[in-house]
């Protein structure tokens, strides 16, 4: 496959987070960022492409993206499920609710749909104990969550 | 009762624009300082309020500051943290969702004490409402001129950018945090230097967290004295404290600092859910030792927690009633630690996935009684000292007073070889729901 170049508006985003800080590298997470924002996930050939504009080797830059759990280094579906595994929504019925999603969908955690509607992931506490338990698809809070509302959320995203 | 922190927060959330604020009192202190408080000044005051620190660790504000060279050259950081992940935690979420510009100002407050000229916000990247009121906020400040150069023709410049972080706990640990806004992985660095003398790109750099930071434009305009008296004891201020588990009414309310423990529980949380008692409680997030029923009236502050055994840690109380597996908790507990632990030392990161896995066989009803000691050696030798930061020590708190007051449930899973909570779990679970 060719490689996909950075496009012009990447490279305008990337280049306002350089600005922030005294030297290229120290913005390379804001450059992962916007890479996955558009790519939904950062490819090998992505990665490729962000080290060789940040001048850093893909090693490097790689070293930086596999710690960080939120920087996607394999695909993921049109939507992001990230229910908190912590330890409110754990004692408020979690384990209930992460059940019905695998039901639901018919994946574990860290598995996408066949139809690549959404990919599953435990997420470390979303910070909203006081109505758990709670999960997040893509940009979305749902808190105070039955299994009853399940089906409810999931129909919006498509 | 005084309430500074939450007094302006709407019933439906939505936080105040800059007018709106202003009319209330908003940016009066940063006004009343630059007008003629010098730095030092303003560390004194701060220093005389004996506001410790509401990140955590309980460290004094205004001596945390005093070690900033103020004659260095520029640039030095302010770095508010943001990255509220400590499981248990949501209190900073509600001051960054409804009261951005009281952040903001606290954040000019003490990056004027030290003089600092760039400032951040490091923000989780789940607060999704946050990084838009932040950054709407942000832009108002700028526009009408309490940000940038020449602050209200002050001659003190200050600028200010919002960071939102790509996920791991030990983002919020404040030398992880400066790692990770230089691009690196988040691991810790080794102190000294501090980062006082050499934090964000080896320049003179505060990290304070959210609640630190919006206490300060209170202190600045009412006084040392008057932020001594919110207090029920001697460490002062008021506290946002939070419940959450299987309680009445679980939330978070602005009380004095010093409110007991079971005033959280029965009075604010509403008393344990129906046909639920109280067994234990983590009076501060994850990372600290239960307190149990004799310890319900223990004054939630620095120094009376620390005495019951514990840390008031971020004040927000996680409960384990008596029909939820103490065994069942902590592995839950050390499975997130056992996830998050940057890799950086040995003992944490092989340490803790141990730790989770003899939990789970204990809970699975595989248990041996000598695991017991094993888990013990593991609380030792991951304690204060042993790791490179304080993370692991963290790690054990809950292991180790979870194995004093919860023992008999460790064994009884040992010698019945099964969850007896299992059964239990389904019935009440029901039940609350109903
Ligand atoms: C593993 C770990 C995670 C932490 N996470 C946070 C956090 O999310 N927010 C925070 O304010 N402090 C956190 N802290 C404490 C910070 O290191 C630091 O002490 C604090 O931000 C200083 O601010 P304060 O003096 O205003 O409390 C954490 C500490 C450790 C060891
Ligand atoms: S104690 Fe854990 S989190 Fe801290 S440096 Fe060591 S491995 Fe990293």
């Amino acid at each position: 496959m060719p490689s996909k170049m950075l496009t012009t508006e990447e490279i305008k985003e990337i280049n306002h987070a350089i600005e922030l800080v005294p030297y290229k590298k120290a913005a390379c997470i804001e450059a992962l960022k916007v890479v996955q924002q558009n790519r939904r996930w950062v490819s090998d050939e992505s990665l490729k492409e962000v080290a060789a504009f940040m001048e850093m080797s893909p090693e490097e830059l790689d070293s930086v993206a596999t710690f960080y759990n939120l920087i996607f280094r394999r695909p993921v579906g049109r939507h992001v499920i990230l229910l908190c595994d912590s330890i409110s929504c754990w004692v408020m019925g979690y384990e209930k609710i992460k059940n019905s999603l695998n039901e639901k969908l018919g994946i574990e955690f860290g598995e996408t749909t066949s139809d690549d509607r959404f990919t599953l992931l435990p997420n470390p506490c979303l910070g909203t104990c006081d109505c758990a338990p709670a999960l997040m698809i893509d940009n979305d809070l749902y808190r105070n969550l039955t299994i009853e509302q399940l089906d409810e959320i999931l129909s919006k995203y498509k | 009762m005084e309430k500074p922190l939450t007094k302006h927060i709407r019933k439906d959330q939505r936080p105040l624009s800059l007018k709106e604020y202003e009319k209330v009192g908003g940016y009066e202190s940063v006004r009343k300082i630059l007008k003629g408080i010098s730095p030092k000044e303003v560390q004194k005051i701060v220093i005389d309020s004996n506001l410790r620190g509401r990140g955590g660790a309980g460290f004094g504000t205004g001596l945390k500051w005093s070690f900033v060279p103020l004659d260095v050259l520029k640039p030095k950081y302010l770095i508010a943290n943001a990255d509220e992940m400590e499981p248990g935690t949501f209190k900073d979420r509600i001051l960054l969702e409804c009261t951005p510009h009281q952040l903001i100002e606290g954040m000019i407050v003490a990056a004027y004490a030290i003089q600092a000229d760039v400032s951040f916000v490091f923000l989780r990247w789940a607060y999704k409402t946050a990084a838009d009121t932040i950054t709407k906020a942000i832009h108002e400040a700028y526009e009408a001129g309490y940000l940038g150069k020449n602050i209200l023709q002050s001659g003190y410049d200050l600028e200010m950018h919002l960071h939102t972080g790509v996920g791991r706990y030990m983002c919020g640990e404040e030398t992880a945090l400066l790692n990770s806004l230089e691009g690196k992985r988040a691991t810790p660095r080794a102190k000294p230097p501090f980062p006082q003398i050499s934090g964000l790109f080896g320049k003179p750099t505060i990290v304070n967290n959210v609640e630190t930071l919006c206490c300060l434009p209170h202190i600045i305009n009412n006084g040392a004295d008057w932020f001594n008296e919110l207090s029920l004891t001697n460490d002062s201020g008021t506290k946002i404290y939070g419940v959450s588990g299987k309680v009445k009414k679980p939330g978070a309310w602005e009380l004095p600092m010093g409110t007991t423990l079971r005033e959280l529980i029965e009075v604010h949380a509403g008393g344990m859910a129906d046909g639920l008692k109280f067994r234990g409680a983590l009076p501060g997030g994850a990372s600290t030792d239960f307190l149990v029923e004799d310890h319900l009236d223990v004054k939630m502050d620095y120094t009376h927690v620390a005495a019951a055994g514990s840390r008031l840690g971020t004040g927000t109380v996680v409960i384990l009633d008596d029909k939820t597996c103490p065994v069942g908790f902590i592995k839950n507990l050390e499975h997130f630690f056992a996830q998050e632990s940057c890799g950086f030392c040995t003992p944490c990161r092989e340490g803790i996935p141990w730790v989770e896995k003899i939990l789970n066989s204990i809970e699975t009803g595989e248990g041996r009684l000598e695991d017991l000691k094993l888990l013990e050696f593991h609380t030792k030798y991951l304690g204060p000292g042993n790791t490179f930061c304080a993370f692991a020590p963290g790690a054990m708190e809950p292991l180790q007073s979870g194995l004093k007051y919860f023992r008999e449930d460790f064994e009884r899973h040992i010698q019945e070889k099964k969850c007896e909570f299992k059964n239990f779990k389904f019935q009440v679970s029901n039940s609350v729901e109903s």
